[in-house]
C-alpha cells in the first residue's frame, strides 16, 4: 500500500452516470488486476474505494458510477485537480490459476476491473471471452474497448435492447469452451453465475469499508477457509471458498 | 525521561500516542507502512474468551466528521491471539503492548485477562466495559458503577499487570463509574469509547448498519471526549488515558491539558494510516509553538 497524490488528467462520462477518470501519479504499488484504490475527498470522512480499470506507466484509470456524495464530487472534478489516494489495496485476480481459454463476466460497474485483467490474460496468450451485462442499451460501456484488445465480446441487457436479452448467465452458452472464469458485479449476479456454471473461477466482492487496508474489520465475510476481510484478503475470492449468506 | 515521555501506570512511554483498539489490528498492517516502534504503545484488537465473527455487514457508515462502526468484537479468541497473533506482532513491535479485553460475563473478563496477563509482551490490560456493539455484555458492564466495579475486582484478583478500565460515554454520570472502578482497584481509566449512533439510508429507507446502531467515532466526538476526560481526571487519582476524535498533535495536547496522561488515536488511523506517526512527528513543533517543555508537565493543566 502506498499513499500518494494523483492529478486528474481526464474525467468524462461514458454513460449518463458512469464516468472514466484518468489520474497521473505513483502507480508502483498496483501489482494485480482486480485491486482497488481508496480516495480521500473534501468534506467526507471515509475514503471512497474504487476498482482499478487500468494502469499504463504512471497513469491510473478508474471508472465509477455516481451513486452518492463522494462520486457526485468526483464527477465534477476538472483536469489538474489533486487527489490523495491509497493504492495497491486488495489481493486482485490470480491469473496463474486459469487455463488457456478464459471467460470474464462483468455486470454494470463490475465491468471496469476486468479490462486490466483481460490485458494481462491476453499477454499470457490466453483466449479471452467476455460477457458484459447491463440493464439497458444506454448503460452499455467498454464493449468496443474489450473488442479492441482482441476479446470475443457478448453484451446482455435485461430488457433486450442490446445483445442477448436477459442476464449474463443467458450468454454462457456462447462460451462453452471456457475452462475458467473471472467475474465482478452485483452480488445477485455473482450468485447466479456461481450456480449456473460447473467450471471454477474467481469472484470480486463489494462491501462497505472503513479503512480499506485490513485494520478495522468493517468488511469481514465468512469463507470455507475462515473469516476474511474483503479489503485485504479479498476483494477476490475463489469459487471453492465462498459461503453465500445474503 | 525525554520531553515527550510520560509514565503510564509505572511503565514509561516514549510519547503519549497510542493507536486505539480496533483501529490498528495487531499492528502488522501498519508496520508495512512505517516503523511502529515510534509509537508510545498501541492497544490491540479487542480480545474475547471465544472466537467471534462479529456482526453482519454492512458494519460501517459514513457521518459528518466521523463514522459509525458495528464490527462487534471480531477476533480469533484469546487462545489464538496468544498463540498466533502475539508472536506475529512481536516481529514488528518490540515495546510493551496494551491488551484490550472484552467479555460477556464477569468470569469471561477474568479468564481472558488472566491469560493475557501471563504474556511477556503485554504491558497493560485495557478492559473494555463499553463496547456498544454486542448484546448481553460489553457496554452493559460499563453503564453502572456496581457492574464496572465487579469486573474490575474480578480482573484485579487474577492479574499482576496494570489494569485500565475503558469506559463508555453512553451514561448519565461517568464520574461515579470511574470512581467505582478506582475504588475496586483499577490502575487507570481510559475513555471515551464510541457514542451510540445511527444512520438511515434515504434511498432504501432502512438503517445503513445491518445491526441498526453502532459506535460513532471520529473528529466530531472530540469535544465530548475532552469534557469527559476532564471530569474523570478531576475526580480520580489514577492515570487517565484520553481518546475520542483525536486527529492532530494539537488534539493530543488539548487532551493532556484536560487530564490525560496518554492519548489514544482511533478512527483517524483508518482514514489516514500514517496519522499516528505524523502526530508524533508533529508534537515537537506544537510543543514549541505553545512553549511546552515537557508533556508530562501539562497533564491536567487546564483548571
Amino acid at each position: 500500500m502506498k499513499q500518494s497524490l494523483f492529478s486528474v488528467k481526464e474525467n468524462r462520462p461514458l454513460t449518463k452516470d458512469v464516468y472514466l477518470m484518468r489520474l497521473e501519479g505513483d502507480t508502483s504499488d498496483i501489482t494485480a488486476p482486480g485491486q482497488f484504490v481508496n480516495i480521500k475527498l473534501d468534506g467526507l470522512y471515509l475514503r471512497r474505494p474504487i476498482s482499478v480499470n487500468d494502469v499504463e506507466g504512471n497513469i491510473l484509470t478508474i471508472i465509477y458510477k455516481v451513486v452518492g456524495k463522494g462520486t457526485e464530487q468526483m464527477c465534477e472534478m476538472k483536469e489538474g485537480a489533486v487527489l490523495d489516494i491509497l493504492t495497491g489495496l486488495g489481493n486482485g485476480y490470480d491469473t496463474s490459476l486459469s487455463g488457456d481459454s478464459v471467460l470474464l463476466v462483468g455486470g454494470g460497474v463490475g465491468v471496469p476491473p476486468l479490462y486490466m485483467l483481460a490485458k494481462k490474460l491476453l499477454a499470457e496468450n490466453k483466449k479471452v471471452g467476455v460477457i458484459l451485462g447491463f440493464n439497458t442499451e444506454s448503460e452499455v460501456f467498454f464493449e468496443e474497448e474489450f473488442k479492441a484488445l482482441g476479446c470475443d465480446v457478448a453484451v446482455t441487457t435485461v430488457d433486450g435492447s442490446r445483445g442477448v436479452k436477459g442476464f449474463v448467465t443467458n450468454a454462457l452458452g456462447l462460451f462453452s469452451d471456457a475452462a475458467y472464469f473471472y467475474t465482478c458485479g452485483p452480488e445477485p449476479m455473482l450468485k447466479a453465475l456461481y450456480n449456473a456454471t460447473d467450471i471454477s473461477g474467481q469472484f470480486s466482492f463489494e462491501e462497505r469499508m472503513g479503512c480499506g487496508f485490513g485494520a478495522c474489520m468493517g468488511c469481514s465475510c465468512k469463507t470455507l477457509y475462515g473469516n476474511k476481510r474483503i479489503c485485504k484478503d479479498g476483494p477476490v475470492l475463489k469459487k471453492e471458498e465462498i459461503i453465500w449468506e445474503k | 525521561m525525554g520531553k515527550m515521555s510520560v509514565d503510564l501506570c509505572g511503565i514509561t512511554l516514549d510519547n503519549p500516542v497510542i493507536p486505539a483498539s480496533g483501529t490498528f489490528g495487531y499492528g502488522y498492517e501498519f508496520a508495512e507502512l512505517y516503523d511502529i516502534n515510534i509509537l508510545g504503545t498501541f492497544s490491540f484488537k479487542g480480545t474475547t474468551k471465544e472466537p467471534r465473527f462479529g456482526n453482519p455487514t454492512p458494519r460501517i457508515a459514513e457521518c459528518t466528521a466521523g463514522m459509525i462502526n458495528a464490527v462487534g468484537l471480531q477476533n480469533p479468541g484469546v487462545e489464538k491471539v496468544i498463540s498466533e497473533e502475539l508472536p506475529k506482532m512481536r516481529k514488528v513491535f518490540s515495546k510493551k503492548v496494551m491488551a484490550n479485553v472484552s467479555g460477556f460475563s464477569v468470569p469471561d473478563y477474568a479468564y481472558t485477562c488472566e491469560k493475557l496477563d501471563k504474556c511477556e509482551e503485554v504491558g497493560w490490560l485495557e478492559v473494555n466495559v463499553s463496547c456498544p456493539n454486542v448484546h448481553g455484555g460489553g457496554m452493559s458492564f460499563g453503564t453502572s458503577p456496581e457492574a464496572a466495579a465487579e469486573v474490575t475486582k474480578a480482573v484485579k484478583a487474577v492479574t499482576t499487570k496494570p489494569v485500565i478500565i475503558k469506559l463508555s460515554p453512553n451514561v448519565t454520570d461517568i464520574v461515579s463509574i470511574a470512581k467505582a472502578c478506582e475504588a475496586a482497584g483499577a490502575d487507570g481509566i481510559s475513555l471515551i469509547n464510541t457514542l451510540l449512533g445511527m444512520r438511515i439510508d434515504l434511498k432504501t429507507k432502512k438503517p445503513v448498519i445491518a445491526n441498526k446502531m453502532g459506535g460513532f467515532s471520529g473528529s466530531a466526538i472530540f469535544p465530548v471526549a475532552v469534557r469527559m476526560v476532564y471530569q474523570v481526571a478531576n475526580a480520580v487519582n489514577i492515570p487517565v488515558v484520553g481518546m475520542g476524535g483525536v486527529s492532530s498533535a494539537e488534539d493530543v495536547i488539548e487532551m493532556m491539558l484536560a487530564g490525560a496522561t496518554a492519548v489514544e488515536i482511533g478512527a483517524q488511523n483508518l482514514i489516514d494510516p500514517f496519522s499516528s506517526r505524523d502526530i508524533i512527528n508533529d508534537l515537537p513543533r506544537v510543543m514549541e509553538k505553545y512553549k511546552i517543555n515537557s508533556l508530562s508537565e501539562i497533564i491536567g493543566g487546564a483548571k
